[in-house]
């Protein structure tokens, strides 16, 4: 059986003339934790974004749990569904309630029936310790409180892998805990993650491996502890210094 | 220690301020804040007093109240004619459908009202089942019952509908139809495939360059001449299709500004959750975006059921035109018979569209979650 999560090869990605991501090589085994790393405009947010095709490359191949990523509408509709994604700004839908928010895809892309979609996205509004705030709207909410709805909401899916764009850069520091709390909850869950962020700690925590990214190039990846001790690039001590102090 | 900074004697009290609280001082804060504008707030009250008693004079004080005839009505010094609004009120309701008939429009306007009323009033449950007896099977019991000609009903031609009537159906199907319509040419116009992007970028710019009075003559006069001989559409027909085309690309504009004000990252979402294109807009988008222009939308809506009074111009009786065309009567024609139609018209209309205001007004508080943007 296959062991991989996401193979990424020779990915290669352009906006125009510029060169976001340059011949990107992944192997994400499945249930490995991996956190990436880089200077703003490094490409890495770009780089999961291909994993569900909210962005499209131009070369290499995308494999995500054995279905490639083409123009094919079905493989893309599928890699979906298998793949669950939190945004830096929520993104959550505020003309639903928070119940609303976690059942909408369950019961119109799963076809679930709509008392166990509920029932699915009550469990997953537990786990992520705010069911007493099912029937409020996003509106409602604090930011921190809103992130972790969108955490629910990607769970309700019953994704094999999550995908974190900078979860915690929009909160304010004293809320920043409560979602890195839900994240390491789903980690030692055995989810498959990949998570962009700056929060080294969480990093060092939970992390199998850390990737470092600049200039739209995986510049090193090692496993956190030797990561964080013993950088190798020049580029990584650098950028380490700038954000550890 | 004393500081040579610090003061050691009071300074002089300066006088109290004026009073912000009271009555007095609320309505010098509204009224005349300073003398320049209470000077104007004199003007204007001076003005608008001047004008509602001139109206009060003329509709109530000076009124005639009952006559026969326009004899009252044109003797010097009279004010509103009502006599001949009471007159006419039914041909302004039924235009010339036929008296015996009556009952069929009447039970129209019941049925329109009732699933109506069940639509806006959001305590009222079905909505559903009102939706589809409204949109699908109301206009076909409609379309049956008022031309007639089938199960035992005489027949009664579309040049016999007029007033109130007619004024409605075309005001209500071009509402219903133009918002469908241009959600799908707002969605066109946004698409990523360019012939679907040209048509309808096409048809709205055409369609939003020409004068509705253009479209109407187009439908009744120019259409006729490119069909074959003998098939010849009827003229009420001719004027929906127009009325709801053209209101279709103005609600395609500010159906397009509405989702430009969605952000990309709800679009996001709503794929990485799976959702396919259709389900994102329908579910996602549309409801976010039609709440941010529901002023917009009911701007169209009221602006589309005072257009209906074009339809006058194709020689379709609509509530407008009965009532000018009732200036002429010869038992009613007199001084005031015109001041006192136009006077009632402009209530009538105004009655329509205030009250849409007033609905959007109370759709938009209901509708908010909390959320701004």
């Amino acid at each position: 059986m296959d062991q991989s999560a996401v193979v990424m090869k020779s990915v290669n990605k352009w906006y125009g003339q510029f060169h976001v991501l340059r011949d990107i090589n992944l192997d994400v085994k499945k249930g490995e934790r991996i956190v990436i790393c880089g200077p703003s405009g490094s490409g890495k947010s770009t780089m999961i974004r291909c994993i569900n095709r909210l962005e499209e490359h131009q070369q290499g191949d995308i494999v995500v749990d054995g279905i490639p990523l083409t123009t094919n509408l079905k493989n893309i509709d599928d890699v979906r569904r298998e793949v669950g994604m939190v945004f830096q700004h929520f993104n959550l839908f505020p003309h639903l309630t928070v119940l609303e928010n976690c059942t909408l895809a369950p019961m119109w892309v799963r076809k679930e029936p709509k008392a166990q979609a509920e029932e699915t996205a009550m469990k997953f509004l537990t786990r992520v310790k705010i069911p007493e705030q099912a029937l409020k709207y996003p509106g409602q909410l604090s930011g921190g409180q809103q992130q972790r709805v969108a955490i629910a909401r990607a769970l309700c899916m019953n994704p094999k892998i999550m995908l974190f764009d900078e979860p915690t850069s929009a909160l304010d520091p004293e809320m920043i805990k409560e979602v890195l709390d839900v994240m390491v909850d789903l980690a030692q869950g055995g989810m498959t993650m990949l998570c962009v962020t700056h929060e080294m700690a969480f990093a060092r925590q939970v992390a199998n491996r850390v990737i470092f990214m600049d200039q739209g190039q995986i510049v090193e990846q090692n496993e956190p502890n030797e990561f964080f001790l013993n950088p190798k690039s020049p580029r990584t001590k650098l950028f380490l210094e700038q954000i550890l102090h | 220690m004393t500081l040579s900074y610090v003061r050691t004697i009071d300074a002089p009290k300066l006088p109290a301020p004026t009073s912000t609280s009271g009555l007095l001082a609320k309505l010098r804060d509204r009224f005349a804040p300073t003398p320049l504008s209470g000077l104007g707030t004199i003007i204007i009250a001076l003005f608008l007093g001047w004008a509602f008693w001139s109206i009060f004079q003329w509709a109530i004080i000076n009124a005639v109240w009952t006559a026969a005839d326009r004899e009252p009505c044109n003797a010097a010094g009279a004010g509103a004619c009502w006599p001949f609004v009471q007159a006419k009120a039914l041909q302004w309701v039924y235009g010339f459908y036929p008296i015996a008939e009556r009952w069929r429009p009447n039970t129209i306007f019941l049925l329109g009202g009732l699933s109506m009323a069940g639509l806006l009033i959001p305590k009222i449950p079905y909505k559903g089942w009102n939706a589809l007896f409204f949109f699908i099977a109301f206009p076909i019991i409609a379309y049956v019952l008022l031309t007639g000609g089938r199960f035992g009903l005489e027949a009664v031609g579309t040049e016999q509908w007029g007033g109130l009537l007619v004024t409605l159906i075309v005001a209500i199907t071009g509402i219903v139809a133009s918002l469908p319509l241009g959600i799908l040419l707002a969605l066109g116009r946004r698409s990523e495939m360019p012939v679907v992007r040209t048509l309808c970028t096409g048809f709205i710019e055409i369609v939003r360059g020409v004068p509705l009075i253009t479209v109407l003559f187009m439908a009744s006069v120019m259409f006729p001449l490119f069909m074959p001989p003998g098939i010849n559409p009827d003229k009420l027909l001719k004027a929906l299709v127009g009325v709801g085309l053209f209101s279709a690309a103005y609600m395609a504009e500010v159906v397009r500004g509405g989702l430009q004000a969605i952000p990309k990252g709800q679009y996001e979402a709503s794929m990485a959750v799976g959702l396919s294109y259709w389900r994102m807009m329908l579910l996602v988008v549309m409801p976010q975006a039609l709440k941010v222009v529901i002023p917009g939308i009911v701007n169209s809506f009221i602006s589309l059921f005072k257009d209906t009074s074009l339809v006058s111009i194709i020689g379709i009786f609509d509530l407008f035109n009965i009532v000018q065309s009732g200036f002429n009567d010869a038992k009613w024609a007199s001084a005031q018979t015109g001041n006192t139609g136009y006077f009632a018209l402009a209530l009538i209309y105004w009655a329509f569209c205030f009250s849409m205001s007033r609905y959007s007004q109370f759709i938009e508080r209901k509708l908010n979650t909390g959320y701004t943007r």
